[in-house]
């Protein structure tokens, strides 16, 4: 074992005096993926303190950046001309080429926790959720990021959401084959992650829901909390306030918020002295529907009728009256 | 030439507050119908986002109620304290009486030039009816907006069907007066060929000799034969009254007239 490290050690120092040897700054050769695998590719070298350094060409080779240098992500070994290279490199910077997302990340709570807030080892950055060198798109059922598998990438960290979540009638329905029910990041989005009790994760979350529930979101729309977050106001009742967010379940479930016994509760969220007369208000009213609510539906039907009546009558008026005043008018005038 | 007076200081402040509050609450109103219509975000806009608004159409909302209530007690005060029963019947009262059917027919008549003009008197049958829709939109809009304001306190009482109901009327009940206010309101005191571009007399509270014998000969006949003519007759207003009067007129004429083609148009593309 350690003739295998001598000579990997060797290659490296070779390598690395023939690179200074040519002495001229532009043409500097970068090292080639065989020269990293010279030390990376034995699964048993080590750093200093023991840790390993081996890297499967298999894997790499395998993953979505397969045709890559490795300089290409670590650049600072490009120009590097001493091997082998310090233990401590540069922080491979995803945004070079991925830049949308990485302005998308910088701008997210992940991102503010890890620079800002100091959780450096428990907030993730790009290789947390996607993997390093045995990275895969979202395409590749085996990747962390496949649809399917984001639920276990995001518990990962979120271990508690995700129990609520796995209860919950997003997961159970994807679980008998629904794929469209949403995972982690069809509402809370991939990149731009933000705090849920922000205006814009409000507003985007609830336009999430009706992306599906299309029915809902138009009955939504027509009565009054969806008329004013419609407008941007959200200090209103949008669907995860009464539905929940995580653990959703429908509302002849005992467990949903929006369940007969748990409706009151869900509305002295907001409402603190609401009773059960008030839980009966629906929140999702639909005037055109007579199954629904009769008396709502004959209450339209009557106030179209009015309208109707009243401008009918007053239209047919002002017509007439106009019609006979500019005659008058011209009559006075000759 | 003689001028009358027509509207006393108190009807015309209490008209006036009544006009600023309707305005009030349909500017902060109308954006949560019409969520839809980029015009209506744009209105939520300039009146400050639509928490504002909000505000704003409570506080309006506030300011018609006291309008109401004071003229309530007004009337009430005449009929009880002034025992003033026409109040209830005759020339001088808003309660719609045969002879407003009869004038009605006949000016149907006059438009299709079958008939001589009705001789009108102090209040006719367009202007009470009129009258009579604020009383109705009071009453639908006005206690329909308090159990929405006041849920949880209204829940106490009713049930909470009852408030999609109220949600619904207020918001059907209002469209129907503010383009009621904004087009047929306008026309039958503004924007007809006898008045155009606008009759100051809400603002002025006097008529000319001319206007009252012309438009109300029922009523000058009468004041002309018991002796009351000069009972009402006033000087000429003051000369900064009926130029104001014409320019805040003409804004909000073509405020309401804008707003009721953007309301067609949103009506006609489909409101969902």
């Amino acid at each position: 074992m350690a003739r295998r490290l001598g000579l990997a050690l060797a290659t490296c120092l070779f390598l690395g005096f023939g690179a200074a040897a040519e002495a001229q700054p532009q043409a500097v050769k970068p090292p080639a993926n065989d020269d990293c695998l010279a030390c990376h590719g034995d699964p048993d070298a080590k750093r200093e303190n023991g840790t390993s350094i081996g890297l499967d060409d298999k894997v790499f080779a395998a993953s979505t950046h397969g045709p890559l240098a490795c300089v290409d992500c670590h650049k600072d070994l490009a120009t590097l001309q001493e091997f082998p290279h310090p233990e401590k490199l540069a922080k491979v910077a995803c945004a070079t080429c991925h830049d949308d997302e990485g302005a998308k990340y910088h701008d997210s709570i992940h991102s503010w926790a890890k620079e800002k807030a100091g959780l450096t080892a428990a907030a993730p950055a790009c290789a947390d959720c996607h993997g390093k060198h045995d990275i895969r798109g979202r395409d590749d059922a085996t990747a962390r990021v496949f649809r399917a598998n984001i639920p276990a990438t995001c518990g990962a960290c979120h271990t508690g959401v995700l129990d609520q979540y796995k209860t919950g009638i997003h997961a159970t329905t994807r679980a008998v084959g629904n794929d469209k029910a949403p995972v982690c990041i069809d509402c809370h989005t991939a990149h731009d992650i933000r705090r849920t009790d922000t205006d814009a994760s409000r507003l985007g979350v609830t336009a999430q829901c009706g992306t599906c529930h299309a029915e809902s979101m138009r009955t939504y729309r027509d009565t009054f909390h969806g008329q004013v977050t419609r407008l941007g106001f959200v200090q209103v009742a949008t669907c995860a306030d009464c539905h929940g967010a995580h653990d959703i379940f429908p509302k002849a479930d005992a467990r949903s918020m929006v369940s007969a016994s748990n409706r009151v509760t869900t509305c002295r969220k907001c409402h603190a002295d609401a009773n059960d007369n008030f839980a009966q208000y629906d929140p999702h009213a639909d005037r055109h529907d007579k199954a629904r609510s009769a008396s709502l539906y004959y209450t339209g039907k009557f106030m179209d009728g009015l309208l109707m009546t009243v401008f009918g009558l007053f239209g047919i008026h002002t017509a007439l009256w106009l019609a006979r005043g500019l005659r008058e008018r011209g009559r006075a005038k000759k | 030439m003689a001028t009358y007076r027509r509207f006393d200081a108190a009807n015309r402040v209490l008209h006036g507050f009544l006009m600023l509050s309707f305005l009030g609450l349909s500017a902060t109103g109308l954006p949560l119908l019409f969520g839809t219509s980029r015009w209506a975000a744009a209105l939520a806009g300039l009146l400050g986002g639509i928490e504002f608004a909000g505000r704003l159409h409570r506080l309006s909302a506030t300011v018609l109620m006291l309008v109401f209530l004071v003229h309530l007690t007004r009337v009430l005060k005449q009929l009880l304290l002034d025992r003033d029963l026409g109040v209830l019947w005759g020339p001088y009262s808003m309660i719609p009486q045969p002879r407003d059917v009869v004038q009605m027919v006949g000016h149907f008549k006059w438009f299709l030039g079958l008939g001589d003009r009705p001789r009108f008197g102090r209040y006719t049958y367009w202007e009470k009816f009129d009258y009579w829709a604020v009383f109705w939109g009071m009453g639908i809009i006005g206690f329909s907006g308090l159990l929405l304001w006041f849920p949880t306190v209204f829940a106490t009482l009713m049930p909470g069907w009852f408030f999609n109901i109220a949600l619904l009327v207020h918001g059907e009940e209002a469209l129907l007066a503010v383009v009621f206010i904004f087009t047929v309101h306008f026309f039958n005191t503004h924007m007809r060929p006898e008045k155009f571009p606008m009759d100051p007399v809400i603002f002025t509270g006097r008529l000319t000799e001319h206007e009252l014998r012309d438009e109300r000969p029922d009523e000058y006949d009468q004041l002309a034969a018991n002796g009351g003519l000069a009972a009402i007759e006033v000087g000429p207003s003051p000369s900064w009254v009926v130029p104001s009067a014409r320019i805040f007129a003409a804004a909000v004429v073509s405020a309401g007239f804008v707003v009721v083609i953007l309301i067609i148009l949103t009506l006609v593309q489909g409101r969902g």
